[in-house]
């Protein structure tokens, strides 16, 4: 009963405060449009949003990863590849008939004849109504075509180990992007060349009738369909299928002595893994505005990986922090190590073009060294957890001061 | 009384490695069963393949009169034989309430009345049960092994060596339940190595040796039985 109260408690909590992020991102996005002298990092073309939108979608996608490396405990390194379905599946079926034939110029018009976009404005009209159905459609189909590839390669790989298991995975990925540049699949997927044209973030910024931006939305969007997401991952987690697969990760033995069907439940982790890192994989597409098999490399998914590691294996909130830490360092805050800086006339050593990468580096060596378990470990992020934190520091000063003074 | 479980010319294969080398024993119904013989006599393997863990290669099991020979470890759980596997092995980072909620995991009917009756049988978990898995006593970790197994509601709980590792006074303690549960109606299916006590309680004793069958007879037989006192008891 307290328990239960807890919980209704607990996901009122992080309701408001997802909503209160919402309303942080269009409030942060739109400030240039209601005061003119902005300074530079609000401005929309600035680094914060593109840290904030591929953030968000990387999230996700280490979130799907967790879900698999994490709570079932199988090491699979197949999320580029399964990124990359989805981003093809969703450009393909989405780019509106009248760009086809520039998009697949080269193949002479795509094989796909039919867009989700054409398809449901013929009976929503041109409206937003529509945008958002077809956009909603795509990441959709994005998720099962990247599930039904989960399912028919899980039935040989999940019987596995671990790291036959993430060799194997690998493979898969490294084949899928080999297959998708193949020129004789052209006609649907455009060789080696990117699929553009279709629905991006941008497309959502509400315009007036003279085509000017008047509420920007592209940076709120993709933090809504992830948000969705991770809560439906979240509440398979608290099931009693994440309870499962938390069983299978301790003790594979035991688990199967209970009864838990260790390969029902392997498949059922990896095929929804797979269906969220595909709807990843079509959010990025949206996010880079093109599909191109040549970024979804394994280094994708060692990135993806890393954030999974230094956030916390086993934690949801630490998958999110620590993405939008890594995107922010990658991206962001750390460019600067990348120009070559004077002070008067003194050039500062060391700084050039790749430095940031050394940095980075060494970052990434010093939270793996003093945070071996991540920046969450397991634990979740809870409003609980903050009080504790900071009654824990205001007793830690108060202390010291007592000490100071004796 | 009717055999529960009956195991015909069983065989169990590792590889090319022969465990079980075709063994028979019965499990009347109500009673307390215990195999007992030295390491690599084939005692775990047998469970093992009871359970649905292993698949025999050869032989026939059946409960209740049912062929049960090489079906799913679930399957075979869902009909209510339950392995406590041997080295107690309790899911670590789950708290005790959720390793007793795996123990009901088949199960799709209310579970308060059975989450009672272990809290009963060990106020112990009742305290702890929001405590980590891996951060009860040995003892502990054995009752709560032994809670998760009861939370299926099993008609055969087969124990793999719950004294293992344990303090004597405690071991007594695991015996006292075992002997609980069967008055309250499991049949029990104990593997040992420590033979005093595990004679001392059951009703029917098997010996096995590298794989077979050597000895049979009630408890008290066995414990007298001057071959079984040589081999096991030390006495």
């Amino acid at each position: 009963m307290i328990q239960k109260q807890k919980n209704i408690k607990g996901t009122v909590g992080a309701m408001i405060g997802i909503l209160f992020v919402f309303a942080i991102v269009v409030f942060l996005e739109n400030l240039s449009a209601m005061f003119t002298n902005v300074p530079a990092i609000l401005q929309p073309t600035s680094q914060l949003f593109t840290v904030l939108k591929k953030g968000a979608v990387y999230s996700l996608v280490a979130v799907s990863m967790n879900l698999l490396n994490g709570f079932t405990g199988l090491f699979s390194l197949g999320q580029a590849g399964f990124m990359l379905l989805g981003a093809y599946t969703y450009a393909i079926f989405t780019v509106p008939m009248a760009a086809k034939d520039q998009v697949y110029y080269l193949y002479g018009g795509s094989a796909v004849k039919f867009s989700l976009v054409d398809l449901f404005q013929s009976f929503m009209g041109t409206g937003a109504a529509s945008l958002i159905c077809a956009v909603l459609a795509g990441l959709i189909l994005a998720g099962i075509v990247a599930a039904l590839f989960a399912a028919l390669i899980g039935l040989p790989v999940l019987r596995l180990k671990s790291d036959y298991l993430a060799i194997a995975t690998l493979g898969f990925a490294e084949i899928l992007r080999a297959i998708f540049q193949w020129q004789t699949l052209g006609p649907v997927t455009n060789g080696a060349n990117m699929i553009k044209s279709f629905p991006t973030f941008s497309d959502f910024n509400i315009k007036n009738a003279d085509g000017v931006v008047t509420l920007r939305l592209s940076t709120l969007v993709p933090f809504v369909v992830v948000a969705i997401c991770i809560t439906l991952i979240v509440l398979l987690i608290n099931s009693s299928y994440g309870r499962a697969f938390k069983a299978i990760r301790d003790d594979e033995i035991a688990a199967e002595a209970m009864g838990v069907s260790l390969f029902k439940h392997k498949m059922m982790s990896f095929i929804t893994s797979s269906f969220f890192a595909g709807v990843g994989g079509a959010l990025f597409a949206m996010y880079v505005s093109n599909a191109q098999a040549k970024v979804f490399t394994s280094a994708m998914t060692y990135e993806i990986l890393l954030i999974v590691v230094i956030g916390g294996i086993g934690s949801i909130s630490g998958s999110v922090i620590g993405t939008f830490l890594y995107v922010a360092c990658s991206e962001w805050w750390l460019r600067f190590l990348d120009a070559e800086t004077y002070i008067g006339a003194f050039k500062v050593p060391l700084l050039r073009s790749g430095f940031r990468m050394v940095v980075f580096s060494v970052v990434i060596m010093i939270i793996v060294l003093f945070f071996s378990r991540g920046i969450m470990g397991d634990k979740e992020l809870s409003f609980k957890g903050i009080g504790g934190l900071l009654s824990k520091c205001k007793k830690k000063k108060t202390t010291e001061g007592e000490e100071g003074t004796a | 009384m009717s055999n529960i479980l009956e195991i015909r010319d069983l065989q169990v294969r590792y590889g090319g490695i022969e465990a079980v080398k075709g063994i028979s024993f019965d499990v009347p119904e109500g009673e307390i069963v215990t195999l007992i013989g030295a390491n690599g006599a084939g005692k775990s393997s047998t469970l093992r393949a009871i359970s649905g863990l292993v698949k025999p290669a050869s032989g026939s099991i059946s409960f209740k009169g049912e062929d049960i020979t090489g079906k799913d470890a679930n399957e075979i759980v869902s009909r209510g034989v339950i392995l406590v596997p041997e080295g107690r092995r309790i899911f670590p980072d789950l708290t005790v309430l959720e390793n007793l909620k795996i123990g009901a995991y088949l199960r799709k009917d209310d579970i308060t009345e059975d989450l009672n009756w272990v809290y009963d049988l060990f106020p112990r978990l009742k305290e702890r049960s929001w405590q980590a898995g891996g951060t009860l006593s040995g003892g502990e970790q054995q009752m709560l092994a032994v809670g998760r197994a009861l939370m299926s509601r099993p008609k055969v709980i087969m124990m793999d060596e719950p004294s293992l590792g344990l303090a004597p006074i405690i071991v007594k303690g695991i015996f006292d339940i075992i002997k609980e549960i069967n008055k309250q109606g499991v049949t029990v299916l104990l593997i040992e190595q420590n033979a005093n006590m595990a004679l001392k309680t059951a009703h029917h004793g098997y010996v096995l040796e590298t794989g077979r069958v050597t000895l049979t007879g009630t408890g008290e037989e066995l414990l007298s039985n001057e071959a079984v006192k040589a081999a096991y008891l030390g006495t």
